[in-house]
């Protein structure tokens, strides 16, 4: 699935990052704690966390994930959208739980 | 006598840091700006400390050598000594804990080494931005046995802040300050944080930009001007001022 079809599906909110609308989801990964996405993600993940610090695009870039999605209505610093935009990486949001998300996610079929 | 200080500025090795900022370049500015007394706090390394000490001497101002650790929390706190010794050898455990990631410069940016004369010595290849596996409480016990002190960096903010990322600053590891970001009044902060009042505040620059470091606006009460006094005042409780 593509990452424009989820944001569509799960109605989700755009911040910053359109270009890369079209990267392919793969998977899911969940964490706050940059050292540790860094490590243990994979290629292709959409990636949930509550982090909106500048450096979360830079982790979403090296791992080459998917997209990041932030729950809880929590809106992104400014820095960050601009970083997005010039990496690609979609930058989703919405107001519901990190568990929230993965459950409707799964529910999608990515799995 | 009483000093200006700014106590959290990087270099040039930093890699979100401007590559401005040189050793000469940041002597200059902070003589420019009428500081008295700066530390050097690049991310995991202490590797451009000497270079800005030997800047400093020629200038007249002190520089006291340090590091902002980022913990295995991804928690930022700042490491100063009294001497480069103490900081090298601080720099060696924080280099067997940071993991062997390479730096890639197009992400983050470059990592570059200088001498007291703003030439380019090295390059580090290594990801400096990232965090140790050093706990926060093994960081405060390592850095206290070489004679340094800790000071939570930024804790205002919502990335990299002790407060952020752990909920509450943890009264056992005896921290004495606590670092504030330029911007944010100490006042407004208690009236917030009122179970922090017990603590010392410092605000510094945490400048990655030559523009960025402050003015005279923080200032210490200090014996006498030089980096032993600057940590001796920091290791002081509230009271025996």
């Amino acid at each position: 699935m593509k990452v424009r079809e989820l944001a569509q599906k799960l109605n989700l909110r755009l911040f910053a990052g359109e270009d890369g609308l079209e990267r392919e989801i793969s998977g899911v990964y969940i964490g706050d704690l940059l050292s540790r996405v860094m490590s243990n993600s994979e290629s292709g993940s959409a990636w949930i966390t509550i982090h909106t610090h500048v450096n979360i695009v830079a982790v979403a870039s090296l791992n080459e994930l998917s997209c990041i999605i932030i729950p809880e209505g929590i809106e992104p610093e400014e820095n960050t959208l601009d970083k997005a935009v010039a990496e690609s990486i979609p930058i989703l949001g919405k107001k519901v739980s990190s568990y929230s998300l993965a459950c409707r996610i799964y529910e999608l079929g990515i799995k | 006598m009483k000093a200006a200080v700014d106590l959290h500025i990087h270099t040039a090795l930093s890699p979100c840091a401007s590559e401005d900022m040189t050793p000469n370049n940041i002597v200059n500015m902070s003589v420019l700006k009428g500081l008295d007394v700066i530390a050097i706090t690049d991310h995991n390394s202490s590797a451009n400390c000497e270079a800005v000490i030997k800047c400093g001497m020629k200038k007249g101002i002190i520089v006291v050598p340090g590091m902002e650790l980022e913990t295995q929390e991804e928690v930022h706190l700042l490491c100063l000594f009294d001497n480069i010794i103490s900081c090298m050898a601080f720099q060696d455990i924080v280099s067997s804990s940071l993991p062997d990631i390479e730096n890639r410069e197009d992400i983050f940016g470059r990592q570059t080494l200088m001498d007291e004369n703003d030439r380019i010595t090295d390059i580090n290849r290594q990801l400096l931005l990232t965090a140790t596996t050093l706990s926060v409480e093994e960081a405060a016990q390592k850095v206290a046995n070489l004679g340094g002190i800790i000071i939570p960096a930024h804790i205002d903010r919502q990335s990299h802040s002790i407060l952020s990322n752990l909920g509450m600053i943890p009264e056992d590891v005896g921290f004495t300050y606590l670092e504030l970001s330029r911007s944010v009044c100490v006042v407004d902060f208690l009236r917030d944080n009122p179970g922090l009042s017990h603590f010392q505040f410092i605000r510094s620059s945490d400048a990655h930009e030559l523009g960025d470091i402050l003015e005279r606006e923080t200032f210490l009460e200090i014996e006498a001007k030089n980096a032993r006094s600057i940590i001796s005042k920091l290791c002081a409780q509230h009271g025996w001022r």
